[in-house]
């Protein structure tokens, strides 16, 4: 136990230095934007005075690491300024846009696991016969194309040919459900609304489905290949001589192992989803961080940007954290050694 | 090589990928002759077969402004052929570099270029791209840099690897006692054990430049109007849905089937590379 605690330190500080690391990338690819900041901010009938004015404000006139050395202090206050584009402070915009992004992510990691795992474990357990064909070909369109394309083919087959799913939105406007987290599916639970509870489930369904089809490609591509190496092991040709049921062999002596690879991975590909939303949103009408994002880099508004990407940056260096930690947990080399190594 | 050409074409489903792959840059290096329309790659206007679907004339369909939607398909090819291939051959290099030094070296080297590539892992890919987008012109040359400055990390992390674990190997040390050099060590003797990796990894990756950079594109950061690009021909249709299907299904399928072809070989190179180490 102790070893896991003392890898969850070690990993906290990298994950420090990084954040750090990557708050500097971003504010110095800010920072060269070409145009002045206050002018695009004001529009062209300000006066010098008013430009100057706000230029002191934002510290423009100061060198650059003076520059960071404000944002920086700023921060640890949880103050990332004002957004230019809407006048509010860029963390109440990002508490606003980041629930229905995450829950979007969030619903679409589950489907990658939920999904992407088994069809992995399917496809090992019957290697070299056709359901490992079909899969490993399924898999690999699922890997060749780029979300917004898997967003609008689903699209045009669920919700305008099988008119099964809704087109766009996050729920229906005739439920009013009051904002706790920001999350629908948890604040039509906290409202006990069964009907909304299920209307919003129906309308995240394929978007986040459209955001998960490469990952459940690329988890089923690799629990199979882990499952493949695994098989090869000799307590498995022991497993198979003892008789045991072949499901209990996949699912307990050679799924398990192949776990710990599998998870690294999918720890990076919720970093890709990330990124991602940005497409299956802007398909979607989905209220989410995308059209935000796009809205403010077109705006040149830099407040916005760098705390919209240090955001999601955070965001993804706390999922690998996790993974991380999760697994620490089910190796057991990790969990039961001194060191804590690795 | 001729063996691995062999086991390559002996395969059903990477034969396929071959031919897939052999399709699509053929239809990129001769659209000029294979075109309909060759002119349509530009901003052409054609208001008598505007927004019409797949028929004799046009196998799939005309865009907004009545140009053939095959003909721009078959530039948009050769554009992001273009884009995946000076994106790699910038990305490639550094990224070796990087990490063949790094997992080499080791010590202070090691620490600073791998944390280095760290910072630029840990930004969600095409939020890096999105957000030097933001900051640079829609251009292509732009495109290209942005998609190269998140790309070489990946091949950092990679060589630094198979470096590492290289380091102690017997061959290495011989290397070293007999007074080579740092740069013989690590790219006369290193290297050539990392190439298949990178290989492999470059022919999957062509695949995902051409994802990426329609991605960018799709969001209107990419390659701007009228050059013809997947990803901009996706986005424009996306908003004809679903009567006017063909200016979003074709494009989006040309995506899939020249990425697919790529990933298929790539997946074969994989095998037997990797079974031949």
């Amino acid at each position: 136990m102790l070893a896991v605690f003392r890898l969850l330190a070690r990993r906290l500080g990298i994950s420090l230095i990084v954040l750090v690391g990557v708050s500097m990338l971003i504010f110095g690819i800010a920072r060269v934007i070409p145009g002045d900041p206050a002018r695009i901010a004001l529009g062209p009938n300000a006066t010098v005075e008013q430009v100057e004015k706000l230029r002191g404000a934002l510290h423009l006139n100061e060198p650059v690491a003076v520059q960071y050395g404000h944002f920086v202090a700023d921060l640890l206050h949880g103050d990332l300024g004002v957004s230019l584009y809407t006048n509010r402070p860029v963390t109440v915009d990002i508490a606003q846009f980041l629930p229905a992004t995450l829950e979007l992510v969030l619903v679409a990691g589950i489907l990658m696991i939920g999904i992407g795992l088994p069809l992995g474990m399917w496809s090992a357990r019957y290697r070299g016969r056709w359901p490992d064909h079909a899969i490993r070909v399924l898999s690999l369109l699922g890997v060749s194309a780029p979300s917004f394309v898997w967003a609008v083919i689903l699209m045009l087959l669920f919700a305008f040919f099988l008119p099964i799913f809704p087109i766009a939105g996050r729920i229906a406007d005739s439920f009013e459900i009051e904002r706790v987290t920001g999350f629908l599916l948890v604040d039509t639970l906290v409202a006990r609304n069964g009907a909304a509870f299920a209307d919003a489930l129906w309308h995240i369904f394929l978007p986040a489905f459209a955001l998960a089809v490469s990952g459940i490609g690329q988890a089923a591509r690799l629990t199979r290949a882990n499952m493949v190496e695994t098989y090869d092991r000799p307590y498995i040709e022991m497993a198979q001589a003892y008789g045991f049921a072949p499901w209990r062999i996949a699912a307990k002596y050679a799924f398990k192992p192949s776990l710990i690879p599998s998870l690294t991975i999918i720890g990076l590909d919720f970093a890709a989803m990330l990124g991602n939303a940005f497409l299956v949103e802007a398909v979607f009408a989905w209220p989410g961080l995308s059209r935000y994002g796009v809205a403010v880099i077109l705006r040149k508004d830099l407040n916005a940007i760098i705390g919209t990407v240090l955001v999601i940056s955070a965001t993804f260096l706390i999922v690998n954290l996790i993974v991380d930690l999760l697994i620490a947990f089910l190796n057991p080399r990790i969990r039961h050694s001194e060191r804590g190594s690795s | 090589m001729k063996r691995t050409s062999v086991i390559l074409l002996r395969n059903p489903m990477s034969l396929l990928g071959a031919v897939l792959v052999a399709a699509v840059v053929l239809s990129a290096v001769f659209a000029d002759y294979i075109a309909p329309f060759p002119e349509h790659r530009g901003a052409v206007v054609d208001f008598v077969h505007f927004n019409q679907g797949p028929s004799a004339r046009n196998v799939m369909g005309t865009d907004l402004v009545g140009r053939d939607l095959f003909s721009r398909i078959l530039y948009a090819f050769r554009l992001s052929l273009v884009l995946g291939v000076v994106v790699l051959a910038i990305a490639t290099p550094i990224g070796t570099l990087v990490g063949l030094f790094a997992g080499y070296l080791g010590g202070r080297a090691e620490f600073v270029l791998m944390r280095l590539t760290d910072v630029f892992l840990s930004i969600p890919p095409l939020v890096l791209a999105i957000a030097m987008m933001g900051v640079l012109e829609p251009t292509l040359m732009n495109a290209m840099l942005a998609v190269t400055a998140m790309w070489w990390p990946w091949y950092a992390r990679l060589v630094y690897n198979i470096a590492r674990s290289e380091r102690e190997e017997g061959y290495v040390l011989a290397a070293e006692i007999i007074g080579a050099s740092t740069l013989h060590v690590t790219v006369r003797e290193i290297l050539p054990n990392c190439l298949p990796a990178i290989i492999t990894k470059m022919t999957l990756d062509m695949g995902f430049v051409i994802i990426i950079a329609s991605s960018l594109s799709f969001l209107g950061l990419g390659v701007q109007p009228p050059t013809p690009d997947l990803g901009s021909m996706v986005a424009e249709g996306a908003r004809y849905l679903p009567d006017s299907w063909w200016l979003t299904v074709f494009p989006g399928l040309a995506i899939l089937v020249a990425v697919f072809g790529f990933n298929l070989v790539g997946d074969a190179l994989r095998e037997i590379l990797g079974a031949g180490q």
